[in-house]
């Protein structure tokens, strides 16, 4: 007397009061104090200096919209593998001109350079100060040039 | 907003049952914040691992104090870090619970008489609930403590304190 | 090479900086079995330049800078005692400067050794010498706005400090 959809939707309604239940119920027992102190952002018990609201690098977006392209299209592959058999030669060539399409869209974002990740530069310190290796003294640039650090060495 | 905190004037056995059932719960899961600053903290670790392990007493240890119900203040309190305990007290919880362990942070230990940088008891900064002595105390003794804090617990009361 | 030829050395070089030497051993006799440590003075406004020659300087090569610690003498002077050794030639030396309490300046030699960097800013953090030339000079061990310095043998501990009561 239930169809199939009525029994996802008992199923939804029980998760619904469940996760409902536990939060009214710990919101009846908690206690609530508040002060300004213990509403201050947490910094390991430091002073919290400046916004926590910084700039993001813009790969992250990239990356997360270029993911979200392409997963919806694998979510239209499901439902159109279980039932291509049916469809024949037909239903293939039409995922194939779908994928095709989308396939060009893949390569435009490739070659663009949207696909690579961008890492920051690393800066290699600059040392001033001459050190005495072995018996020598080497300024830093010479250390850090040097291959074989070992030479020399009786 | 905690709608049955402390609104009641007088008790009666549904409330006492339900304070029963709460303190039981608060008490069997007493998350910690880990706040080894020296040696006792190498016992707090000891206690922790496998050989004593407070972890059946339900005490699980957590890095913020937003999510714990009690503090370990392990090892030697010093003034430039008292200033720390005392904000991260602030942020943390309701019911929130203090264990002092050890003697530096009991009563400044070793350094009471010449420590010009020691806070002589984390007591001067925070209201603490359970002291542990010891130099270092063993794990056995923080076990001890635990069971101690939850005595204390198993007496809280929704009702109102008269005073 | 021993400490003499080391102040010998540093005597022709420079000779003004250098005002005293305390080479002989307890007892007056080398053949004693145990030696005290041998020091040489020098003055606190030289001492970068002195190190630079101890470091730099093929026969010597002090390139190891073992410890840099702040002493209070009790009678009004204070002063900072590095202990050096060479990794190549291996010997050591240690060199002590002294300054009044009245003008406890030293000149820094963190640009020599690196690791001065930290020692120095302990110096002036527990002793209040302050130490000319340094990078970063300010306290690393106490807050930043206690009072005092207390490794000064006439130092008395405050009493509150934001609130808290300092002494026993």
């Amino acid at each position: 007397m239930l169809t199939e959809f009525g029994k996802v939707f008992i199923f939804l309604l029980i998760g619904a009061i469940f996760v409902a239940l536990g939060l009214i119920g710990a919101w009846i027992f908690r206690p609530h104090r508040p002060y300004p102190e213990k509403n201050a952002t947490y910094e390991c018990g430091e002073e919290p200096v400046g916004s926590a609201w910084i700039r993001l690098n813009v790969r992250f977006y990239v990356t997360a919209l270029v993911f979200l392209i392409f997963d919806v299209e694998v979510a239209f592959l499901f439902p159109w593998a279980l039932i291509y058999r049916q469809f024949g030669l037909f239903g293939f060539l039409e995922m194939a001109i779908f994928l095709f399409i989308l396939f060009v869209g893949y390569a435009y974002a490739w070659v663009k350079g949207d696909l690579s990740w961008d890492k920051p530069k690393p800066q290699i310190p600059a040392i001033n100060r001459t050190i005495v290796i072995a018996g020598r003294m080497k300024s830093a640039s010479e250390i850090l040039d040097d291959n074989d650090i070992n030479e020399g060495v009786e | 907003m905690g709608l049955l905190d402390q609104r009641f004037e007088n008790g009666n056995v549904f409330i006492t049952s339900l304070d029963d059932l709460l303190n039981w719960a608060r008490l069997s899961s007493l998350w910690q914040m880990q706040f080894g600053l020296a040696c006792c903290a190498i016992e707090m670790m000891a206690a922790s691992a496998s050989n004593f392990d407070i972890m059946r007493f339900g005490v699980i240890p957590r890095a913020t104090p937003r999510q714990v119900d009690v503090m370990f203040v392990a090892g030697t309190v010093t003034i430039k870090m008292a200033s720390r305990i005392k904000r991260l007290y602030d942020q943390m919880s309701e019911p929130r619970y203090i264990i002092s362990m050890g003697s530096c942070s009991n009563c400044g230990g070793p350094y009471w008489e010449h420590g010009y940088h020691v806070l002589k008891g984390v007591d001067r900064v925070i209201p603490v609930d359970v002291y542990i002595p010891g130099c270092p105390p063993r794990p056995e003794a923080l076990l001890e403590g635990i069971m101690k804090l939850q005595e204390k617990v198993r007496k809280e009361s929704m009702v109102k304190k008269r005073s | 090479m021993t400490a003499q030829e080391i102040f010998d050395i540093l005597k022709i070089r420079f000779g003004d900086a250098l005002i005293e030497e305390k080479l002989s051993a307890a007892g007056g006799s080398a053949s004693v079995g145990y030696a005290m440590q041998v020091w040489i003075n020098i003055a606190p406004d030289k001492a970068k330049e002195i190190s630079f020659f101890l470091r730099d300087d093929s026969a010597m090569q002090f390139d190891y800078l073992s410890c840099l610690s702040g002493v209070d003498y009790n009678n009004g002077t204070l002063g900072i005692v590095y202990h050096l050794s060479s990794m190549v030639h291996k010997h050591k030396i240690v060199l002590k400067t002294f300054c009044t309490k009245e003008n406890p300046h030293v000149q820094s030699v963190s640009d020599v050794w690196g690791t001065a960097n930290w020692h120095e800013r302990e110096v002036f953090d527990l002793f209040g010498i302050v130490i000319d030339g340094h990078p970063d000079l300010r306290r690393i061990l106490l807050p930043d706005d206690w009072e005092g310095n207390p490794l000064r043998k006439d130092y008395k501990v405050q009493e509150f400090y934001h609130g808290m009561k300092v002494p026993y």
